[in-house]
């Protein structure tokens, strides 16, 4: 149902305003998405969470040469609350798998995850043979961005990084909701 | 443990347990330590581990042996290229090949590559831990010139997996040799630069000297090896006392401190970059012409027995203990991780000292996670 179609009664009509909301064409409300939108993806907060190796090259993109910061992404997180993203860098183990969920739930919303490497796509190099290695980290936690490499370059880091601001700048209030009830409800 | 409870039972203060990680900032990785406190002292240091176990050695039991190089990669990934190493001497020991001079020049160059990247990594880091933002960006910044060398020879940034059995991956760029001196050059000008920052800078002093004091009775009963046993005095230089690749045709001094403090074993890797450059310097002009790879057969059995490897990587001493039976796959592999065994000293140097002082000590250890669970 647009705009324009609507006749001057039903603007009144609170029922038909709510029907107008989750069709989200609302000129106001699509204005403050983009507003929020434009806040969220300008600041993305990582977690520092790594596990291993992928860690480092982690680093090696906040340090000078490729410059995270750039993106506004610099502001590393030691506490889970007050980061916007988890970069799962490295594998997860089954002993640490309650530890990374723990730490999601800790997340504030709204809360992106960042799959980097191998390991984390899928188990990587342990994928076979190993009985300790989690075979991908979405068994875990829902992943919104997936990095592949072992390790993956600090470009293709901030490939992702990028993505997941593309990601969120398409986002609404109401997608948002959406979001967080599905994957609530895993 | 009795000694808490009865204390608890009259009634003093309890102790109070504090649980730093498996996610911490601090510990570089995901190793969790439950610590006891008395206030503001340190009573005890438990080390969980196994976030992280991956179970590397068991997987190497169904694996072959050129594949197992690229598993020793992810055990310490900051001495990525030491660690193949390890596992190409014990195969090529075991089928008794002649490994050609250019070859080894070529695996030693590597390795102290490999060393210098680590130490600055552990030189950034420890910064960072220590409160000194800079250290981080100056450390890392050098560090990726070492890295632009790896991957024009090697096509990887950080796990290179250059070494196989037999030789080496591929032969090196034509640039290879000009890189290095250049990365050299710049580097000796730089060092100066991180004393200035760090090793002179008073805060930093006096955080560090005197702190976490490990005896040379306690370095050698423990196992401590690396730059850690060092500067203890215990002069455990594998590349000294056992010489493997070409360092027996180098000169180098082994560093080695009597101090024993966090900052000693700090200065002991800081010295270690300028004797790794010492090393670099004596090869890189006159790498000898030749194969970069002996011919091996395409499925590498090795002969019924025992092989065993020492290795020194930039944390300490790894050994690789192969069994085969006779199979392309190893009956049994096992890995001495130098990690592994430098973490159980912890809770020994950590005792009675304050919390803060935890972080220091346990940074100065320069432990690697992954290769403590491996």
């Amino acid at each position: 149902m647009g705009i324009k179609g609507m006749k001057y009664e039903e603007f009144k009509d609170n029922e038909s305003l709510e029907l107008l909301r989750e069709s989200g064409t609302n000129v106001l409300l699509t204005t403050i998405d983009d507003v929020i939108n434009w806040g969220r993806k300008s600041s993305l907060w990582p977690l520092t969470f790594a596990t291993s190796c992928c860690g480092i090259e982690m680093m090696m993109t906040g340090a000078p040469r490729h410059d995270f910061s750039r993106f506004g992404m610099e502001v590393y997180r030691a506490s889970p609350r007050q980061a916007d993203v988890i970069v799962v860098a490295g594998t997860i183990v089954n002993k640490m798998a309650p530890v990374l969920k723990r730490l999601y739930d800790q997340m504030s919303e709204p809360k992106y995850v960042v799959a980097m490497g191998a390991c984390a796509i899928s188990g990587g190099p342990f994928f076979l043979n190993s009985y300790s290695v989690i075979k991908g980290v979405e068994h875990v936690i829902p992943v919104d961005v997936y990095v592949p490499g072992c390790p993956p370059r600090p470009e293709a880091l901030l490939y992702g990084m990028l993505q997941l601001q593309r990601m969120i700048e398409t986002e609404t209030i109401h997608s948002r909701r959406e979001r967080v009830a599905k994957n609530n409800s895993k | 443990m009795e000694e808490n409870i009865k204390e608890i039972v009259v009634g003093e203060q309890e102790d109070y347990v504090i649980n730093m990680g498996p996610q911490h900032p601090s510990t570089h990785g995901v190793l969790r330590l439950v610590v006891t406190l008395k206030g503001e002292i340190v009573k005890n240091v438990e080390p969980h581990i196994g976030y992280i176990h991956r179970g590397i050695e068991k997987m190497c039991e169904s694996i072959t042996y050129p594949q197992i190089i690229h598993l020793t990669d992810r055990m310490d990934y900051l001495s990525a290229s030491i660690n193949n190493e390890s596992v190409c001497l014990a195969v090529e020991k075991a089928l008794e090949v002649d490994i050609p001079d250019r070859i080894k020049v070529i695996r030693t160059i590597f390795s102290e590559l490999t060393r210098i990247q680590s130490h600055q990594l552990f030189w950034a880091s420890y910064g960072m831990d220590m409160g000194g933002q800079t250290c981080f960006f100056y450390g890392l910044r050098d560090r990726e010139r070492i890295l632009d060398i790896f991957e024009e020879t090697t096509g990887g940034r950080m796990l290179i997996s250059y070494n196989c059995p037999g030789g080496l991956m591929y032969d090196i760029h034509p640039n290879f040799q000009k890189r290095v001196k250049d990365f050299i050059k710049y580097f000796r000008k730089v060092l100066p630069e991180y004393d200035a920052i760090l090793t002179g800078n008073v805060i930093f002093t006096s955080r560090t000297k005197g702190i976490g004091h490990l005896s040379l009775e306690d370095a050698i009963s423990y196992g401590v090896t690396g730059p850690s046993g060092r500067a203890s005095g215990f002069s455990c230089d594998v590349r000294k006392h056992e010489p493997y690749s070409a360092y027996d045709r180098v000169k180098f001094n082994e560093v080695l401190y009597t101090e024993g403090d966090t900052f000693h074993r700090y200065l002991a890797r800081i010295e270690e970059m300028r004797e790794s450059m010492n090393i670099i310097e004596q090869l890189i002009d006159n790498i000898p012409e030749g194969p970069y790879a002996v011919k091996m057969k395409p499925i590498i059995k090795l002969p019924e027995g025992e092989y065993f490897q020492r290795v020194e990587t930039s944390r300490g001493e790894l050994d690789t203990f192969v069994i085969s039976d006779g199979n392309k796959n190893p009956y049994r592999i096992k890995f001495r991780t130098p990690c592994f065994v430098n973490l159980g000293v912890l809770n020994h140097i950590t005792r009675d000292f304050k919390i803060a002082d935890l972080i220091a000590i346990a940074g100065s250890l320069d432990l690697v996670i992954p290769d403590i669970d491996r």
